[in-house]
């Protein structure tokens, strides 16, 4: 009776010593995030805020003035509309051509698609400028291309392939096109073969197994990559700057020149704001259907 | 008869582990050539810069007519290039330090501790990556122009820094996440304290996580141009913002000399995280 007393008396003692060591734990870890927690407040989530709330007010009281501008003034429109426009064109572009790649790259041998996968990866681990300088070298009017076509006799004169939407398309899928292979090879190489040989033997063709089968096993990879692409080339800034034609400008670059020529703050900020706001809503599906720890998984 | 021998033969062809798992030859040959063409479509302009930049011409050709390195003497010669290089250097390295060493000690609390508000917490460590940069750039350019930091080394680290520290925490909570906790508490019950436990015993395993997030973290500053561009004013120019420059103006061949350089380094960097990978796992 009494051994049974103090047993429980040492239990609850002891329980709250290891409470108080676990408060103590979980106070170090608190500790430990706290600069990194106060840095990204002060200088994101922070400036973020303040952004938008100047999108809609204006020191005195509450507008919605600049947006009301975004939708009334043709120019603007047709911005927001280019903006998606490009980015739904770069975005199939890059199923287009990454789909069959990381197809290709994930039914040959391991060794041999880690291979090839370094020749993805260089031009991923290159910098957009470098990237798209190289571009512009090989499309401008006395470019190598319009060079080689002009001696070969194809054409009488330099066709016109930069400063245009040809440009800012190669430009801007020569960039996003890893951001769908990547993950697209990621999730094809976690298809179990065997999945596929059980469809051959139920009497399948190759052309049936890959689409009953493989394809939408697929999906998740085709549909982090696509998500992926359209909301980087949404915000895109440098290719369209520097390849693209008058009529191609996209919304990262309206909000530069609204702050950097005109000064007005308030309207870039509204603008910002229209593309935070679809950035986010498409992360949302992207969670949603996803998972977004599944976005940074892919271990390259 | 006939019709029961057709699967029979299917199976007997597809249990064999053959090469042909998903698809038949002549479709193979098809999706290798339009593959290989995707990869030169890849790597070719990123390789063409290279003989480029030893080019004799005023104007760029490929091949080049002749060889000549007037290009990169006019990158080493020039203090707009040079001055931007070191200038870009020199934030680099800083935010590198930084973004490591604040990235790893939250990776730490984010994977181990269990608070409230963690997923929260997470969620905005990793936003910054997601939003367009020219938000955050201009974002961050609102708020320096009222604590004067507009053009200052230490606003332009800071905001690299939180562009940064997302690379760090994904890589180093990867290694954490894959890490037996048991050896940790193997050192304690030697008489480790918390310090020594971390230094000799957690630090060693997750070397390479804390290398490839800090590899991350030097080139997400390096390269970055919109922040820089709305902060970081003429006196700081940084080599991404000489290089949007030269490419706005005419295009300047100076820049075929640099970006064969970066190229290198692309290149060595990716090797070097290739090796570290490895090593980590022991093959």
């Amino acid at each position: 009776m009494t051994t049974g007393k103090v047993l429980a008396e040492r239990t609850y003692q002891e329980s709250i010593i290891s409470r108080r060591l676990e408060l103590r734990r979980q106070l170090g870890y608190i500790v430990l995030l706290l600069p990194t927690l106060l840095l990204l407040l002060v200088l994101f989530v922070y400036p973020i805020a303040r952004l938008i709330v100047t999108s809609v007010y204006d020191g005195n009281q509450f507008t919605l003035e600049h947006y009301r501008r975004i939708v009334e003034v043709d120019l603007y429109l047709r911005v927001l509309r280019t903006t998606f426009t490009i980015a739904l064109q770069v975005t199939l572009l890059c199923l287009i051509l990454g789909y069959p790649l990381a197809y290709f790259l994930a039914s040959v041998r391991a060794r041999t698609a880690r291979l090839l996968m370094i020749l993805v990866l260089i031009p991923f681990w290159t910098s957009i400028l470098v990237r798209t300088y190289a571009w512009m070298v090989l499309l401008q009017r006395q470019g190598v291309f319009n060079r080689w076509l002009l001696e070969l006799g194809l054409i009488d004169e330099p066709l016109r392939m930069m400063y245009n939407r040809i440009g800012v398309l190669v430009g801007m899928t020569h960039v996003l096109l890893p951001f769908m292979v990547l993950p697209a090879y990621a999730v094809m190489r976690g298809i179990d073969p065997n999945l596929l040989r059980a469809a051959y033997n139920l009497g399948a063709s190759p052309f049936q197994a890959f689409l009953r089968v493989f394809l939408p096993l697929s999906l998740p990879g085709i549909a982090a990559g696509s998500l992926l692409v359209f909301i980087l080339a949404l915000g895109f800034f440098i290719t369209p700057a520097l390849m693209g034609g008058r009529t191609d400008m996209m919304i990262a670059q309206l909000i530069e020149t609204q702050i950097r020529t005109q000064l007005n703050f308030p309207f870039a900020a509204a603008l910002a704001a229209v593309l935070l706001i679809i950035t986010l809503v498409i992360f949302a599906i992207y969670n949603r259907l996803l998972g977004l720890d599944k976005m940074f998984g892919g271990g390259y | 008869m006939v019709e029961s021998a057709a699967p029979l033969q299917r199976a007997a062809i597809s249990t064999r582990p053959s090469r042909r798992r998903w698809s038949l030859p002549w479709s193979r040959v098809i999706l290798g050539l339009f593959s290989a063409l995707v990869l030169l479509y890849l790597v070719a302009p990123v390789a063409i810069v290279i003989p480029m930049s030893f080019s004799a011409a005023k104007y760029l050709s490929f091949p080049p007519p002749g060889l000549s390195l007037q290009w990169y003497e006019n990158f080493f010669t020039r203090a707009d290039w040079t001055s931007a290089t070191i200038q870009s250097i020199r934030v680099a390295f800083t935010v590198m330090v930084l973004a490591t060493v604040l990235g790893v000690a939250a990776s730490l609390a984010l994977v181990r501790g269990s608070f409230p508000g963690k997923e929260l917490i997470n969620l905005i460590i990793v936003s910054p990556l997601v939003v367009p940069a020219i938000i955050v750039a201009i974002a961050i350019y609102g708020i320096y122009v009222r604590l004067y930091l507009v053009q200052t080394f230490v606003g332009l680290v800071l905001a690299h820094t939180v562009l940064a520290i997302p690379y760090v925490v994904i890589n180093v909570s990867a290694t954490l996440r894959g890490f037996d906790v048991r050896l940790e508490q193997a050192a304690q019950s030697l008489g480790a304290n918390s310090w020594q436990t971390f230094r000799y015993v957690t630090l060693p395993i997750i070397s390479p996580g804390i290398f490839a997030g800090a590899v991350f973290a030097f080139i997400a500053s390096f390269d970055e141009l919109l922040v820089a561009l709305f902060i970081a004013g003429a006196r700081g120019r940084t080599l991404p913002m000489r290089m949007f420059e030269g490419l706005r103006m005419e295009i300047d061949p100076t820049i075929a000399a640099v970006s064969s350089m970066l190229i290198t380094f692309s290149v060595l960097v990716l090797a070097s995280a290739e090796f570290a990978r490895r090593r980590s796992r022991g093959d």
